[in-house]
């Protein structure tokens, strides 16, 4: 009986009650829509529970590592990562008309999934290194390593991804301290830049952002799923249809029910109400990693809390914000709801390290 | 040192939180965009998107009515609606068409024939779901298709409507046919605001009475809601809404009728109309050649489309309804009342004729050479002299005659329920003031008016008015507007409509000339142009013979029928009615090109009323019994 309490207090050790409570109900919502959205049956449901399974042992094991041994990780880990994304580029399978795919012996996978974590943990990294006299120098250094594995992943074509990873690094800049007179020159100069930005994409990242001024345009081709999602959401009302009710969803008429619209069907069932459960619950994920980040004991660490924390704000902002209409489609989960492993596993690292620098927030460094 | 380094360490650390908080204000900022917008599409839209939803997830599928069928006056079917198994193609779901015709044909025997058709569809019906690549399959096939149906995706079997006339060409003009639908079909379907009731018909009434009863015939289209999901295929009916079938069709006509009349014409191409005087209800109708309409329900292919809108003989083209042709002596009753009713001749009047009338230095014929000797009023009629009637026609003055004729309905349509009928010309002062347009030719001379008397000059009839006004004749001036349809039967209740019961006028004329008239029309078929033809009939009849010229002859010119080309022959008319004293059936008889009434049309007429009274047919080897009349001599 003892031994069996021990090894529930080991479990229990690293993981912080606020973040696994509000994740789990997150990630309940997720089932219960997923089952929804599902036509196939239980497959998805089974499968989804196994990437939920594993995600919750990596968050489990990022727990247990103190920031000292993630600070260094980061530079080994962004120069793997960065290493891929050239190899990539190079070598790179073409799927769906996107190079991402790399073949590695045993499998394949999305090299720019690394960057999520590591492109934070460096900047993090190498902000604290240069804590004691940060300068426009150091900026300028963030800028180009945020810059570099951006633009790789754009050229993939992975706009999401693209836009998740530098958000991240922003984030880091950011928190570390830009100055606001930069911040809004930067801005201004971005602001600038978009026309050139614009000469740089793709035909069909241009059609899905002018989709979004006119989605009547093209209703059967790219503004066909904003036009249905839009549907969706705004037929559920106030209450929404009720679990599995969704004609939108059961109809097959939103297109990726089960990924990145998945909020379309969540919010076809459970309506206003629902919707706003879920910008509570993000809120309060959100509000709970700004408080660990705020609480840190290290640069190192609060950059990184805070960093990681509003990744979860990107996901969930620009992933509503796409499926209501507001934003233009790129390739975005909702955060812990949809379908999908490596997001899974992604999102879970990050709250793993959440909880392990709040875990680690009373140790002093050496 | 140590407390510096303090002290920057709890400013960085106020510095961070503060940039923490402009953070978490952004996130709340953002989250408030956002829940603005859930509430905006949520609330604010919610019923515009509701109503989308609903849109995208009901669909409302037609469903097409039977289409009313048509029968004979005792019940016999001439039009009907069945249902049979089509072999669909999808064309949106098929990427390559041409292959998967060429795969289908390996297991189902596909035509040359069905793949023009298909491709012609193809075209004229862009946007449609699914057009048929082989109509009517057998059970066999059907059983074919069946095991093979995973290979085609796209492809379906689906039960249709089709229409059938199962006598073929018989009656074809009276029928007319039906046709898939298309642009013009489209229009005036528009025009009258049906498209919610053409929503899953693909077929319309064209010509005959499948086009003048169409609203009656199509029936009220159903339909089902139902639930489909994007790709449109169904996942439930919600609800449904049964098609009431078109109502069907009791003609007057009478099928063996009909068939004894078509039968009679042979080879000759013409036309003959027969109405019941007492209702105006037609009995016979026929148009030779014919068609069969058939051929048209699904589409008629390019073959046989050839075949009969390019033959000189254009067996489309509906002679009874729309032909105009001189009347030749069939004109010459009505002539002869018009003098009586307006007191320019008794019946005894008579004159001398020498063999030809001369007016204005112009020499008119008689066809008797040397002529009818003394003939009065009841003579002229019964051995058709022109020369009483160029005198007659003289007295008469073009106005008097079309003033009187027109009551007869000559020269006007007369409202049969068949479209597209033509209304001829009755000539007048008035008439030619309004046709020409230069000076000399719009002035009417009265030598024109002499042409007139004999049924030729501007005289041009369908042979339905001609059978109208011979039913006039019979009904002692009684009008009817000669309808082909008896009752419209409402399919739901059973309910009759009758189209047509009250007479449209009775005529003010004397009886006693109307009897005389009468008289001498039984004394054509007795002693006359008619004799031979009706000779030993079981009946009392009366008749008068006509030959219309087609072209014109020289002045002197004798007519010889060998020696003319086959298609500038005269026509023959016969119009006739019977019994006398209580007439059962007036009929019109127009033979084209077959040269003098009494010898080519007369007997069709003794057939048809043979027929009709006695219940008698004439075995095609034994027609026309030895006569009265010499060949040499004819004369009409």
């Amino acid at each position: 009986m003892k031994a069996i309490d021990r090894l529930f207090a080991r479990i229990a050790a690293p993981m912080d009650g606020p973040l696994l409570s509000i994740s789990g109900g997150l990630l309940l919502l997720g089932l219960l829509t997923l089952y929804s959205a599902s036509t196939d049956g239980s497959a998805r449901i089974t499968s989804q529970l196994f990437n939920v399974g594993i995600a919750l042992a990596v968050m489990w094991m990022a727990a247990q590592v103190p920031p000292q041994t993630l600070m260094r990780f980061a530079l080994p880990a962004y120069l793997l990562g960065l290493a891929l994304l050239v190899a990539v580029a190079l070598f790179g399978d073409v799927r769906n008309g996107a190079r991402r795919w790399l073949s590695l012996g045993f499998g394949s996978g999305q090299p720019s999934e690394i960057m999520k974590v590591a492109m934070p943990l460096m900047l993090a990294w190498y902000f604290h290194k240069n804590e004691a006299a940060l300068g426009l120098r150091d900026y300028l250094v963030a800028a180009a390593l945020l810059a570099i594995p951006t633009l790789l992943i754009a050229r993939q074509p992975d706009l999401g991804t693209a836009l998740l990873v530098a958000a991240a690094g922003f984030y880091v800049i950011f928190l570390a301290g830009l100055s606001w007179k930069l911040l809004i020159g930067a801005a201004a100069a971005l602001a600038a830049s978009l026309p050139f930005l614009w000469s740089l994409m793709h035909d069909y990242q241009r059609r899905r952002i002018l989709t979004l001024f006119d989605p009547t345009e093209d209703p059967l081709g790219a503004g066909y799923h904003i036009i249905q999602s839009t549907i969706a959401v705004g037929s559920g009302g106030i209450t929404g249809k009720g679990w599995l009710n969704g004609s939108q969803t059961h109809l097959e008429f939103i297109p990726e029910r089960t990924t990145d619209f998945i909020f379309a069907v969540y919010s076809e069932e459970f309506g206003l109400i629902g919707n706003t459960l879920l910008l509570a619950l993000y809120l309060a994920l959100i509000t709970r990693g700004l408080m660990i980040a705020a609480n840190a004991p290290t640069f190192f660490s609060r950059l990184l809390a805070g960093a990681v924390t509003l990744t979860f704000f990107t996901y969930a902002f620009v992933n509503m914000g796409m499926v209501s209409g507001i934003l233009p489609v790129v390739g975005v989960p909702l955060p812990l709801v949809s379908y999908g492993g490596t997001a899974l596993v992604t999102l879970f690292l990050d709250i793993g390290i959440l909880m392990s620098i709040n875990r680690h927030r009373t140790l002093v460094q050496t | 040192m140590k407390l510096t380094e303090f002290k920057n360490t709890q400013r960085e650390l106020y510095y961070f939180q503060v940039r923490v908080g402009v953070a978490g204000m952004v996130v709340l900022a953002a989250f408030a965009v956002l829940l603005a917008r859930f509430v905006y599409l949520q609330v604010v839209q919610h019923e515009y998107y509701r109503t989308k939803a609903e849109d995208n997830r009901i669909s409302i599928v037609p469903i097409a009515p039977n289409r009313g069928n048509i029968v004979d006056r005792s019940g016999v079917v001439l039009a009907r609606s069945y249902s049979a198994y089509t072999l669909e193609i999808s064309p949106r779901q098929v990427p390559d068409v041409e292959a998967v015709i060429n795969e289908l044909a390996s297991i189902i025997d596909v035509r040359a024939s069905d793949r023009n058709r298909f491709r012609r569809m193809l075209v004229e019906a862009k946007g449609a779901d699914s057009l048929p690549i082989k109509t009517r399959l057998s059970d066999e096939e059907v059983a074919r298709f069946a095991a093979n149906r995973y290979r085609f995706p796209g492809v379906e079997i689906k039960a249709r409507l089709f229409r059938q006339y199962p006598h073929g060409e018989l009656a074809s003009h009276v029928l007319g046919y039906i046709g898939r639908i298309n642009d013009r079909d489209l229009e005036l379907i528009a025009a009258e605001s049906l498209e919610a009731n053409y929503k899953g018909s693909d077929h319309i009434g064209k010509t005959g009475l499948e086009q003048s009863y169409e609203r009656q015939l199509h029936g009220a289209t159903g339909y089902e809601q139902v639930e489909v999901d994007a790709g449109g295929r169904g996942v439930r009916t919600l609800s449904r809404t049964a098609p009431t079938s078109g109502n069907s069709l009791s003609l007057t006509l009478d099928l063996r009728l009909q068939e004894v009349a078509e039968e009679a014409f042979g080879a000759h191409r013409g036309a003959l109309v027969a109405i019941e005087p007492a209702t105006g209800g037609v009995l016979a109708f026929v148009s030779k050649p014919g068609f069969d309409p058939n051929l048209f329900v699904d589409g008629i292919d390019p073959a046989n489309w050839e075949l009969l809108n390019n033959s000189p003989d254009r067996p489309l083209i509906n002679r009874a309804l729309t032909g105009l042709y001189p009347p030749g002596s069939t004109f010459k009753p009505f002539l002869a009342l018009a003098a009586l009713s307006l007191g320019k001749r008794t019946t005894t009047q008579a004159i001398a004729d020498p063999g030809y009338f001369i007016f204005g230095g112009h020499r008119f014929r008689d066809d008797k050479v040397g002529g009818h000797g003394v003939v009065d009023m009841y003579k002229a009629i019964v051995v058709s002299c022109d020369t009483y009637f160029y005198m007659l026609a003289n007295d008469l003055g073009i106005d008097n005659i079309s003033g009187f004729l027109r009551q007869f309905g000559f020269g006007a349509r007369t409202g049969i329920d068949l479209e597209g009928e033509a209304a001829g010309v009755l000539p007048s002062q008035e008439w030619k003031m309004k046709r020409f347009s230069r000076p000399e030719q719009r002035k009417w001379y009265a030598g024109e008016t002499i042409s007139v008397g004999i049924g030729q000059g501007y005289n041009a009839y369908t042979p339905l008015q001609l059978a109208q006004a011979t039913a006039a004749l019979a009904s002692g001036g009684v009008m009817y507007r000669p309808h082909i349809v008896h009752y419209i039967e409402n399919s739901r209740t059973g309910e009759r409509t009758y189209v047509e019961r009250e007479p449209l006028r009775t005529l003010a004329l004397k009886p006693q000339h109307i009897e005389f008239i009468r008289n001498a029309m039984v004394g054509v078929n007795k002693e006359g142009t008619g004799a031979r033809a009706f000779a030993g009939a079981g009946y009392t009849s009366a008749g008068k013979t006509g030959t219309a010229q087609v072209v014109a002859l020289k002045q002197n010119e004798k007519y010889h029928e060998s020696r003319v080309q086959e298609r500038h022959r005269d026509h023959a008319l016969f119009i006739a009615f019977a019994p006398v004293e209580s007439p059962k059936i007036a009929l019109a008889v127009l033979v084209e090109n077959a040269g003098f009434g009494a010898r080519a049309a007369a007997p069709i007429a003794r057939q048809v009323l043979d027929y009709y009274l006695l219940g008698k047919r004439v075995p095609p080897a034994d027609k026309a019994p030895a006569g009265a009349v010499e060949d040499d001599d004819e004369s009409d």
